[in-house]
């Protein structure tokens, strides 16, 4: 109709922006899945027996449900079925680098990052932010360790963890995301090749944020990423988790697992910037990301907050959620979730309270544009012991263009009288008067666009680290080329 | 030459006619004053030259300083130098006002190749304009519009302008939802805009604001069509009589 739709329509011509992929030598094991793949994955690994057996458990428990064709159907999302015998389930790359020293990492590597726009030549100097790349199935370089060894805080790969501080991982692997839990968990507590894993000991501030690149970059290579979080007694941790991913023309999936354990008084932070590769204009392509974050707050006065931008992936499948199981502790979900072109999102937060006077907030901005659908999916639960306990939900949607589409499927569930509470919905659409007032004084069209959708998430962004605030704001621009249809 | 001349300007919108050839010369300098009763047209002519893309024209040419302004997108109307207040402002939610207004003007700035302004540089030009409307520097962090008052909203339109310091201003309706105050306030920013090299049109139903803001020309839009054109004079007398006698087949009063 008018040249102002079409001059929007002219921007989402643009490509994926990080699409490439990089040549590395690989080591992987061969195609499919069977006890011999586990077996193979552990000895690779050099695990001990602990985990093989645990590794097991998780395959036999995800084989009886692949049998009985158990895989989650319930999300508002379609896509066509996965050949679980057709992927790779673990590569890394066959030079494996010293860990900490940037000089033996394999140069394209590390001209990957470069074209990422994160430089771990320069990460590594910029003060305050410890890196722990993870590129395809293993941890190449570590950084900033020094600094934190010094606080006694463990930030390492999970390997390295599995190695050094066997006890820590048997205490509170799957502890709070067990294998049982679902079909994806069980695959990933099956065949999860790296991740990261942190503790912070009793009474210490992480002085810096944590970070990790994730990177999909082998082939039809399945990526299954692990991290385990323990914040002990009166410890704080902030940890950011961003990515970005090469163009595919298969789809990919996707299938990490995030836990959490918050004990007495302890605090965690947890942001997230994603941007797998939501596939092309035509809905061809990109990542499948079904992924299980969960936190328990298992002290009192514990918190967990979790924050979120997804921008990529062609589907998403994500609940990051919090068990509120100590006295007064407090759950944080702070999303957004952009769709663009065919994208499909299903995504929101499962608070479950357990304890006295447990507090929790979720806050769920939704934006979808093209032919985007946006599914916002909330659960809170107050149990019967949970006296006093508060929630707070906030939910917005907005709408970019008349072929997108927003929905939202709450889940309230109240076994405590004296449980309070509050629900507010939203849904609006960016009007072609809105976008003209913005352009008369000046401001492009896509410009216009991703002002007031920055508007939008305003709540969301104060949330994050300010360098990552930053990002995620340019994500948006980026993952916002094109919308209107 | 003209800073804006339009030719015999015909303008549809939802396969209604409603421009029916409009003949209008503005010089640098010169304030216009466009009246007439509603429905007449006077903001879909303001929306055209601001480039709203939903109005189809259909017939005429606007060169804004000898340029096509038709073939312009509305960022690069306003990039060039065209502003318009508009008669319902919006809201942008979650965008401070501030942010808002130096972002228009480093769009504009970057636009023409002189360099953007960063926060710091831009908080003392604010600081003055905020002064000349006589604005609390409360509003400068709100998001724009958001909750704001009918008439904050509209005095918010005149300190962008101010900011923005355009060559040619529309003001459509600003006066109209004003307090006596308010009125005087923004006549103040109107007038402090008035220079030899910048031109305005005020589209109004009233002539209190021109009392204050006194037009070179008043010109009668009805029905599509400039129906008469003169001095002041002519708004006081509109004042008296309507605009009806001026309609020959208007129903009789
Ligand atoms: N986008 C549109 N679609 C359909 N009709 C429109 C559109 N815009 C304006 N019109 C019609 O054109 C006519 C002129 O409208 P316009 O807003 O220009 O009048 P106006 O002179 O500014 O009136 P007022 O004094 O009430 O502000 C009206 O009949 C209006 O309904
Ligand atoms: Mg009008």
């Amino acid at each position: 109709m008018s040249t102002e739709v079409n001059n929007i329509r002219e921007l989402a011509e643009r490509e994926y922006k990080w699409g490439f992929i990089t040549e590395v030598d690989e080591e992987r094991v061969p195609r499919g899945l069977n006890e011999e793949i586990i077996r193979l994955i552990s000895t690779m690994k050099r695990e001990p027996d602990f985990m093989l057996q645990w590794r097991l458990k998780a395959y036999r428990h995800w084989a009886s449900l692949e049998k009985a064709q158990a895989e989650p159907k319930w999300a508002n999302v379609k896509y066509p079925p996965i050949d679980y015998q057709d992927i790779v389930y673990y590569s890394a790359p066959k030079k494996k680098p010293a860990l900490g020293s940037l000089d033996e990492v394999d140069p394209e590597i590390l001209r990957t990052y470069e074209k990422l726009g994160i430089p771990l030549a320069e990460q590594k100097k910029l003060a305050g932010v410890a890196v722990d790349a993870v590129f395809d199935s293993i941890s190449v370089v570590t950084t900033f360790k020094t600094r934190l060894a010094e606080k006694g805080i463990i930030f390492c790969s999970f390997s390295d963890a599995v190695q050094k501080h066997p006890e820590l991982v048997q205490k509170y692997l799957g502890s709070v995301v067990p294998y049982t839990d679902n079909f994806f968990a069980a695959l990933n507590a099956a065949v999860f090749s790296d991740g990261s894993f942190v503790y912070v000991p009793k009474g210490v501030h992480c002085p810096m944020e944590l970070s990790t690149y994730f990177r999909i970059n082998a082939a039809e290579t399945g990526q299954f990423e692990r991290t385990l979080i323990i914040a002990d007694d009166d410890s704080y941790v902030s940890y950011l988790e961003g990515c970005t991913a090469p163009i595919r023309d298969k789809n990919q999936l996707h299938a990490a697992v995030v836990e959490l354990v918050a004990l007495n008084n302890a605090e965690i932070k947890y942001s997230t910037v994603q941007n797998w590769y939501p596939g092309d204009k035509e809905g061809r392509g990109g990542i499948y990301n079904f992924v299980t974050k969960r936190g328990k707050c298992l002290g009192v006065n514990s918190k967990i907050s979790w924050t979120q931008v997804e921008t990529g992936s062609a589907i998403t499948w994500k609940y990051p959620s919090c068990i509120l199981m100590g006295d007064n502790s407090i759950g944080e979900f702070y999303s957004v979730a952009l769709t663009n072109n065919y994208q499909q999102a299903d995504t929101g937060t499962k608070m479950i309270h357990l304890g006295k006077n447990t507090r929790s907030t979720i806050v769920s901005k939704g934006i979808s544009a093209g032919h985007g659908q946006n599914t916002y999916r909330g659960g809170v639960k107050i149990m019967k012991g949970a006296a006093g306990a508060r929630n707070y939900t906030q939910c917005d949607s907005l709408l970019i263009g008349d072929k997108c589409g927003a929905h939202t499927f709450p889940y309230i569930e109240v076994r405590n009288a004296s449980a309070r509470m509050e629900h507010e919905a939203s849904t609006s659409k960016i009007g072609d008067e809105q976008l003209f007032y913005l352009r008369q004084r000046g401001l492009k069209a896509e410009d216009a666009v991703s002002m007031i959708v920055n508007g939008f998430c305003k709540r969301v962004f104060r949330e994050l680290p300010m360098e990552f605030a930053v990002e995620a704001q340019k994500l948006l621009s980026v993952s916002l080329e094109g919308s209107v249809g | 030459m003209s800073l804006l001349e339009i030719r015999n300007l015909h303008v549809k919108a939802a396969g209604h006619e409603i421009l029916k050839g409009i003949d209008l010369k503005v010089d640098a300098g010169e304030v216009h004053a466009i009246m007439g009763p509603n429905g007449s047209g006077k903001s879909t002519l303001a929306q055209v030259l601001a480039r709203r893309e939903i109005y189809e024209v259909t017939e005429g040419q606007v060169l804004f300083e000898g340029k096509d302004l038709l073939a312009m997108k509305p960022e690069e109307a306003a990039c060039e130098g065209l502003f318009m207040a508009f008669q319902y402002p919006l809201e942008i939610p979650g965008i401070g006002n501030a942010y808002f207004m130096r972002s228009a003007l480093n769009a504009v700035r970057k636009y023409r190749g002189i360099p953007e302004m960063n926060a710091l540089e831009f908080v003392p030009l604010f600081r003055e304009k905020l002064k000349l409307l006589e604005m609390d520097e409360k509003l400068s962090n709100r998001s724009v519009n958001e909750g704001f008052s009918g008439g904050e909203k509209k005095r918010n339109e005149i300190l962008q302008m101010a900011v923005l310091e355009p060559r040619l201003s529309i003001l459509d309706e600003t006066d109209s939802g004003l307090d006596i105050d308010a009125l005087r306030i923004v006549a103040k920013g109107v007038n402090a805009m008035r220079s030899p090299e910048r031109a305005m049109i005020l589209v109004t139903h009233y002539q209190r604001l021109l009392n204050y803001v006194i037009p070179d020309f008043v010109h009668v839009l009805v029905d599509g069509r400039i129906v008469r054109s003169g001095g002041p004079a002519l708004a006081l007398e509109l004042e008296e009589t309507g605009y009806a006698t001026d309609e020959p087949d208007a129903m009789p009063a």
